[in-house]
C-alpha cells in the first residue's frame, strides 16, 4: 500500500473521482498550471484539461460565487481557497447563498460542491495564515464540515465529499499536511460524515480533538506522560454532522472530559460540544468539562506556539480533569 | 448582411491601451520623443536621495533573502525590479500624504524616514518589533510616515484608501491617499468597490497598480479581459494612465500631476506601473515550476532594471559618481549590520503581548488567559 501525506492523499482523491465522474471540476487561485501553492492539485490540469481544472482570476466571492452556478447547472466542483484565511470575501456567497440555496428555493436548486482550504496555525503565519474558522461554518445551518487528521481519513472523506448531496467545507490541517503520513489504499474508498474515530480506547477521560491537534494530543500522551490518566482520544473528523452518539458513549464511560481545538476559545466549536455534553449526559460528569484552546486573541506571529494548544498544556488539563 | 441601425445602438468600445509612458530609454537618456516640459524638476539632493533608497531596497532585499534561504528568517518578499514603484511615487507625496501600502513596496517607508532596525526587527518578530511579533515578516507599519498597517489579503486596503481620502476631503485637508497593490489584485471585489467610491466621492485618492505580470504562478492575462489595468478606472469615470514601471521619472511625473489634480478637488487617478516581477513571489514560492521557457521574461526586463536606468541618467546629469554610489552602499550595509548585530540582543516579546491591543483594555477573560499560560513552565519558541 502507498504511503502518502495528507496532500497527495487529497490529490489522489481528486483524480479518482475526476476520472469516473466527468461533471468534477476544480477551480481555485493557482490550482492549474502550478497545481496549487500547496501542490494538493498537482498534475491534474495536465490529466484533465483547462476546463476542468482552472486558474481563476484571484477573488475568492469570484470562485465560489461562480462554483455555485456551475453546481445548479450540473457540474460539480471543488474550489480551492489558498487559505482559509482568505475565505471571508466569499463569506456572503458560502452562508448566504451556498447554504441556503436548496432551502430557499424550496428544494429546487441544490448545489452540491466542495470548498476546500488548508487551515490552522503553526506554520509560522501570523494571523493571516493560521485561522480556524471551522466554528463560523458548523454555525451556518446547510454546510457540512469536515477536517481530516491524517491521509486516509483524508482521501477517504473527501471521495465521499465528492459525492455528497450537500455543500461540504473540507477543512484541511496544513500543519501537518506533509508530516501526516500513512498508508492509504489504492482506489476508492469512501469513509462516511459524521462517523467520529476512536484513536484510542480509554477509560480516565474522554479527550475530544480534531484536524492537526489530534497529533499535538497524541504528543501529549506518547511524550507528556498524559497516556497515564488512559484516555480515551476521539477524533471527531466531522463536525457537521457530528457523531454524537460516540462522544456521548464516550462521556457515560469516563464521566470526564477534556475538548481540545486551536481556534479561539469563545464561542469556538468546543463550546457546542460542552453544551451538548451537558445537555446529554450532565449527570455522568465526574469534573468540570475543560477546554484547550487557542486564546481569544488574534493569532499571534512570534508567540504562536503559546497560542496554540500545547502538549504541556493539554497534558495538564488532562492531568487537573482527571484527578478532579 | 444588412445590419439594422437606430440611434443608440452603438457598442461602447475601448482603445486600445497606449505603451506605457516612459521619460527615460533603457540607458537612462531622456527619450528624444519626449518634451522636456513632461521631465519633473528634480533636485540633484532629491535625485540622489531617490537612487539610494532604491539601492537599498536592492541591498536589503537581497541581503534578507539571503538569510531566509540560510533559515535564519522565516519568510520574505523581495522587489526586485520594481524600486522605482516605490521611489518615483514616495518622491511625489508630501509626508502627510496617506500611503495604504502591499507588501512589496519598503522602498516609501524608506523614504519616509522608518529604520533598517525597526524594519530588521519587523522581520524577526523580536521585542522590539514595531508590532510586536505579532505579524508575518514584511508586514510593516509606520505610523509617523503616515504608511499604514500592512495586511495579508490582499484588496482590503483599497476601498480603506478612498476612506481616508474622503476623511481629508470632509476634514478639510489637502491630504491625498494612495493605495498599492497588484495587477493581481486588480481582481477581487474591494477594488471595484473602492474605485467606484473614489469615482463617486472624486475622493484625493491616487490608485497606484504594480502590474509586474504575475500573480504567484497566474499570469495577468488570467485576471483580466480588458486592454489594461489602467481601462478600468474609465469605467469608474475618472483617468487611468499606464506608465513604465521600471522608470522612476516617469512615476514621479505621473504621481505629481495626479496629486495636483487630487488636491485640486478633481478626484481620483488610476496609475498602472507596468513592471515586471523578476524574483519569486515570495521565499515560500519556486517560479521555476510555473515559470518556464518563453515564459519568464526576466531576462528581457533586467535590461530595463530601474535602479541602472536612474542610476545612468544620475550619471549624466553629472551627480552620481562611483565614489557616491560606494558610499551609500557602505553606509547602507553599515546600517544593515548594524540592525542584524542588534537582533541577535533581542529576544522575543514577552507573554503579556500577547493579549495586548486585541481591545483598548485586556478583557478580563484575557487577562484569565494570560495567568494560564504564565502559570505553566515557559516553553520553547523554537518548532
Ligand atoms: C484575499 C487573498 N487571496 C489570496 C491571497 C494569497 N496571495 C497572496 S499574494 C497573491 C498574489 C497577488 O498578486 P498581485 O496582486 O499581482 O501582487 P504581486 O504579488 O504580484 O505584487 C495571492 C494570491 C491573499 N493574500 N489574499
Ligand atoms: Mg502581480
Amino acid at each position: 500500500m502507498p504511503v502518502y501525506n495528507i496532500i497527495q492523499a487529497v490529490n489522489d482523491a481528486l483524480r479518482l473521482e475526476m476520472r469516473k465522474n466527468p461533471r468534477v471540476v476544480v477551480l481555485g487561485e493557482d490550482v492549474g498550471r502550478f497545481g496549487g501553492v500547496f501542490r494538493a492539485t498537482t498534475g491534474l490540469q495536465e490529466e484533465f484539461g483547462k476546463d476542468r481544472v482552472m486558474d481563476t482570476p484571484l477573488a475568492e466571492a469570484g470562485i465560489i460565487g461562480t462554483a455555485i452556478g456551475m453546481a445548479l447547472y450540473g457540474l460539480r466542483p471543488v474550489a480551492e481557497i489558498q487559505f482559509a484565511d482568505f475565505i471571508f470575501p466569499a463569506f456572503d456567497q458560502i452562508v448566504n447563498e451556498l447554504a441556503k440555496f436548496r432551502y430557499r428555493s424550496g428544494g429546487e436548486y441544490p448545489a452540491p460542491m466542495v470548498i476546500r482550504t488548508p487551515y490552522g496555525g503553526g506554520i509560522r503565519g501570523g494571523h493571516y495564515h493560521s485561522q480556524s474558522p471551522e466554528a463560523l461554518f458548523a454555525h451556518t445551518a446547510g454546510l457540512k464540515v469536515i477536517i481530516p487528521s491524517n491521509p486516509y481519513d483524508a482521501k477517504g472523506l473527501l471521495l465521499t465529499a465528492l459525492r455528497d448531496e450537500d455543500p461540504v467545507m473540507f477543512l484541511e490541517p496544513k500543519r501537518v499536511y506533509r508530516a501526516a503520513r500513512g498508508e492509504v489504499p489504492e482506489g476508492e474508498y469512501t469513509i462516511p460524515f459524521g462517523q467520529a474515530k476512536i484513536v484510542r480506547e480509554g477509560q480516565g477521560l474522554t479527550v475530544l480533538c480534531y484536524g492537526a491537534m489530534l497529533h499535538v494530543v497524541m504528543e501529549a500522551l506518547e511524550k507528556q506522560g498524559a497516556a497515564e490518566f488512559d484516555p480515551e482520544v476521539i477524533d471527531l473528523r466531522s463536525l457537521v454532522p457530528l457523531d454524537t452518539e460516540t462522544i456521548l458513549e464516550s462521556v457515560r464511560k469516563t464521566g470526564r472530559v477534556v475538548i481540545v481545538h486551536e481556534a479561539q476559545k469563545t464561542c469556538g466549536f468546543g463550546a457546542e460540544l460542552s453544551a451538548l455534553i451537558a445537555e446529554k449526559a450532565l449527570l455522568h460528569l465526574e469534573a468540570p468539562i475543560v477546554r484547550v484552546c487557542g486564546l481569544d486573541t488574534p493569532f499571534p506571529y512570534t508567540l504562536e506556539m503559546e497560542y496554540l494548544p500545547s502538549p504541556e498544556r493539554i497534558t495538564k488539563a488532562i492531568a487537573d480533569t482527571a484527578r478532579f | 448582411m444588412n445590419q439594422a441601425t437606430a440611434p443608440g445602438l452603438t457598442i461602447l468600445e475601448a482603445g486600445d491601451a497606449p505603451p506605457p509612458f516612459a521619460i527615460l530609454d533603457d540607458d537612462g537618456a531622456v527619450r528624444a520623443d519626449v518634451d522636456p516640459a513632461l521631465v519633473p524638476k528634480i533636485s540633484d539632493a532629491d535625485g540622489l536621495r531617490i537612487y539610494r533608497e532604491m539601492l537599498k531596497v536592492r541591498l536589503v532585499d537581497d541581503r534578507f533573502m539571503k538569510l531566509q534561504r540560510t533559515g535564519r528568517l522565516g519568510f520574505y518578499m523581495q522587489s526586485l525590479g520594481e524600486e522605482a514603484t516605490h521611489l518615483g511615487v514616495a518622491y511625489a507625496l508630501r509626508q502627510s500624504d496617506w500611503v495604504f501600502p502591499s507588501y512589496r513596496e519598503p522602498g516609501i517607508a524608506f523614504w519616509r524616514g522608518y529604520t533598517l532596525r525597526d524594519f530588521t526587527n519587523q522581520l524577526f518578530g523580536n521585542a522590539e518589533d514595531p508590532v510586536k511579533g505579532r505579524q508575518m515578516p514584511v508586514h510593516h507599519t509606520f505610523r509617523a510616515g503616515n504608511f499604514v498597517s500592512i495586511s495579508s489579503p490582499v484588496g482590503t486596503q483599497i476601498p480603506q484608501a478612498v476612506g481616508a481620502a474622503r476623511a481629508a476631503q470632509i476634514m478639510g485637508k489637502d491630504d491625498v491617499s494612495v493605495v498599492y497593490f497588484g495587477e493581481g489584485t486588480a481582481s477581487p471585489g474591494d477594488f471595484h468597490v473602492g474605485l467606484n467610491f473614489a469615482g463617486v466621492w472624486k475622493a484625493p485618492c491616487i490608485f497606484v497598480c504594480r502590474n509586474n505580470g504575475w500573480a504567484i504562478s497566474t499570469p495577468a492575462t488570467v485576471q483580466t479581459a480588458a486592454k489594461s489595468i489602467a481601462h478600468k478606472a474609465l469605467a469608474y469615470g475618472f483617468p487611468g494612465i499606464r506608465v513604465d514601471g521600471n522608470d522612476v521619472l516617469a512615476l514621479a511625473a505621473v504621481t505629481l500631476q495626479a496629486a495636483a489634480r487630487a488636491r485640486a478637488g478633481e478626484g481620483p487617478t488610476l496609475i498602472e506601473a507596468c513592471t515586471y516581477r523578476r524574483a519569486a513571489h515570495s521565499s515560500s514560492d519556486d517560479p521555476s515550476v510555473y515559470r518556464k521557457g518563453d515564459l519568464d521574461e526576466s531576462a528581457i526586463w533586467e535590461k530595463r532594471d530601474p535602479l541602472n536606468r536612474f542610476g545612468k541618467y544620475m550619471t549624466k546629469r553629472g551627480v552620481l559618481t562611483p565614489a557616491i554610489e560606494q558610499i551609500y552602499r557602505d553606509e547602507i550595509t553599515a546600517e544593515l549590520q548594524a540592525a542584524l548585530a542588534a537582533v541577535e540582543t533581542i529576544g522575543p516579546p514577552p507573554l503579556v503581548s500577547l493579549i495586548e491591543d486585541v481591545y483598548a483594555q485586556p478583557l478580563p477573560i484575557l487577562k484569565e488567559q494570560l495567568a494560564e499560560l504564565l502559570a505553566l513552565p515557559r516553553q520553547k519558541l523554537s518548532h
